[in-house]
């Protein structure tokens, strides 16, 4: 048992730790509400939305609203692929199959290996790509390579593989939580009624894991919305937003990227908040069993 | 059923891991083959040589002791994981153990534990760059000090330096290992923590005796978690160190902008093998899988 003095100073603790983890955030999200003769730091000098203003007339030469687009689109179609695939390799990882250990290990190590090494690894896959389809195009004389081909690597090819190296392993593993905790009986019951293996797991097990496949989804959102190692190096020529925003901190020393940092986090709370809902949605109706006078006697 | 079953299954898992394959098997596979190969200013020639290897540590060994550049930058990595490591790993202790010993309910436990989660589904550049009001040279701290009559002059030390670096990955990766750790928790057998409490253990002891064993999983996954992102970090050392601090991803990084990528392949083959050697000796230690 804990000591009622040692809860005390553990409450105290846990306290400053939620103060450090939030307190520089509302920090920014003050200033970027500072007057338009404020600067970077406090004190504000009246309160004006003038930054934000500023923002929506853009950031010098950076196209930030490109930029917001298709880090949102990136993010859904991550989303997408991550809940998709997850589930679908964590329904097989419930069984023994070949290679799936060696699968298990890659999907680890794809977690763990250092991000700038992954970056590296899918740029010199789409570059080696490239000079082969220029080197096929050159010899075989097709006209279209010779003339237009430029380059595989985009937003939606090496861009989203680098990411996907990212998400897929907390989907993955988040599967794996859930199947640890699921009870077979279910299915069991489905196919003694009759069920086919498709029908078992419509009508059986994804209703139940429902709720655990919106915390996927939330994962695979925003930490591709924000993903910035993985993809540096791998997204081609059109930038995400977390990269022009890296961009930004070195170049822009007025407010303004406290307006950007602000607006992105609202995105983000915004789709935890979303997210969330759906989540305790579903697990209110899965959890809600039939009232007993509608089961028949 | 027609389809046996361990086919069904590798079926069901065959577009995961055709996206593994392509994007994290094979590109591990070509850092390690590109690491021998040959370049020049504007391409990068198939060969297999050992130059880039021997570039990497070039006079390190004839200059000893005194440290080469690159000897230095790793031994710069490694500092900073040491310190990052151990603060995390106490606070995220802490954190992990008011979480879920101190807290009755279980619909708060769920609260608390989402307040600490959620700033991890924030930006992370956002993250950092929220610090330069609180520890710039005008900033909160330093004025607020000043006005107290503490300093006479600001402070330089607070932004853009080793210490906001290390500030920004405890504030950063702090999460890490507070979750496994929590999940480890969650799993101890209340009625142990009982029992020690009838046979008249002190707190310290419940901790070192119960807690502290029983939680090790969590402590060393988390630990993996947390060495490897410090190890091959580049951008929070880049932002928060005013781009002055060395390390051994920002090699990488700067390497591939000036299109030298075999020589950046040898310093990720290098970099990666450190880090295994890390996790191959932690996971000795534990199962993953099992702990989930």
């Amino acid at each position: 048992m804990i000591a009622p003095q040692f809860r005390l100073l553990l409450g105290i603790f846990f306290s400053l730790f939620i103060l450090f983890l939030y307190g520089p955030t509302l920090s920014i999200l003050v200033l970027s509400f500072q007057g338009p003769e404020g600067g970077l730091t406090f004190p504000m000098r009246g309160v004006s939305t003038f930054w934000f203003e500023s923002l929506f007339d853009g950031v010098g030469v950076i196209d930030i609203w490109g930029a917001f687009g298709r880090s949102i689109r990136l993010g859904l179609v991550v989303m997408v692929l991550t809940v998709i695939l997850s589930l679908s390799a964590g329904m097989a990882f419930r069984k023994h199959f070949a290679l799936s250990a060696f699968l298990f290990y890659a999907t680890i190590s794809s977690l763990i290996v250092p991000s700038i090494v992954i970056s590296l690894g899918v740029a010199l896959e789409f570059r080696i790509l490239d000079d082969l389809i220029k080197a096929i195009g050159a010899d075989m004389q097709i006209q279209w390579v010779i003339d237009d081909f430029r380059t595989t690597m985009g937003l939606f090819s090496s861009g989203l593989g680098a990411q996907l190296t990212w998400t897929l392993p907390f989907g993955l593993l988040i599967m794996f939580a859930v199947f640890n905790r699921f009870d077979p009986a279910y299915e069991e019951a489905a196919r003694d009624l009759g069920a086919g293996p498709w029908q078992t797991f419509k009508e059986a097990v994804l209703p139940i894991i429902a709720p655990s496949l919106i915390g996927v989804a939330l994962f695979g959102f925003t930490l591709s919305y924000d993903e910035l190692a993985r993809s540096s190096q791998a997204i081609g020529g059109l930038n995400t937003l977390p990269l022009e925003l890296r961009g930004l901190t070195t170049t822009v020393t007025d407010p303004t990227i406290y307006a950007l940092g602000s607006l992105t986090t609202a995105v983000s709370f915004c789709a935890i908040f979303i997210f969330l809902t759906l989540f305790i949605l579903l697990r209110r109706r899965t959890s809600k069993r039939p009232p007993q006078e509608s089961l028949p006697s | 059923m027609s389809i046996p079953k361990h086919l069904t299954s590798l079926f069901l898992s065959l577009p995961f891991a055709i996206i593994i394959f392509s994007f994290f098997v094979i590109p591990l596979c070509l850092v390690i083959m590109v690491s021998f190969w040959d370049y020049n200013a504007y391409s990068i020639i198939p060969d297999f040589i050992f130059t880039n290897y021997e570039d990497i540590f070039y006079g390190c060994v004839k200059s000893l002791p005194d440290l080469c550049t690159s000897f230095a930058t790793y031994l710069s990595s490694l500092k900073f994981v040491v310190i990052v490591w151990f603060i995390t790993l106490i606070t995220g202790f802490l954190v992990a153990l008011f979480l879920a010993f101190c807290v009755s309910s279980l619909q708060m436990q769920v609260v608390l534990f989402l307040l600490c989660t959620i700033p991890f589904w924030t930006s992370n550049v956002i993250r950092m760059i929220s610090w330069i009001p609180l520890l710039g040279r005008n900033g909160l701290v330093n004025s607020t000090l000043l006005d107290l009559g503490i300093i006479d002059t600001p402070i330089e030390w607070l932004l853009y330096s080793q210490f906001s670096v290390i500030l920004a990955f405890v504030h950063l990766y702090t999460l890490f290992m507070v979750v496994p750790i929590f999940n480890s928790m969650m799993r101890i057998d209340r009625s142990l923590l009982e029992a020690a409490h009838d046979a008249g253990a002190t707190t310290v002891q419940t901790l070192t005796n119960i807690i502290i064993p029983l939680s090790r999983p969590g402590i060393i996954i988390g630990s993996i978690f947390v060495i490897t992102i410090v190890m091959g970090d580049f951008l929070t050392i880049g932002v928060m160190g005013g781009q002055q601090i060395p390390s051994v991803g920002k090699i990488i990084n700067v390497e591939m902008t000036y299109l030298q990528f075999p020589a950046a392949a040898a310093n990720a083959v290098i970099l990666i093998i450190i880090t295994l050697m890390i996790i191959y000796s932690m996971t000795k230690l534990v199962d993953i899988r099992k702990e989930l």
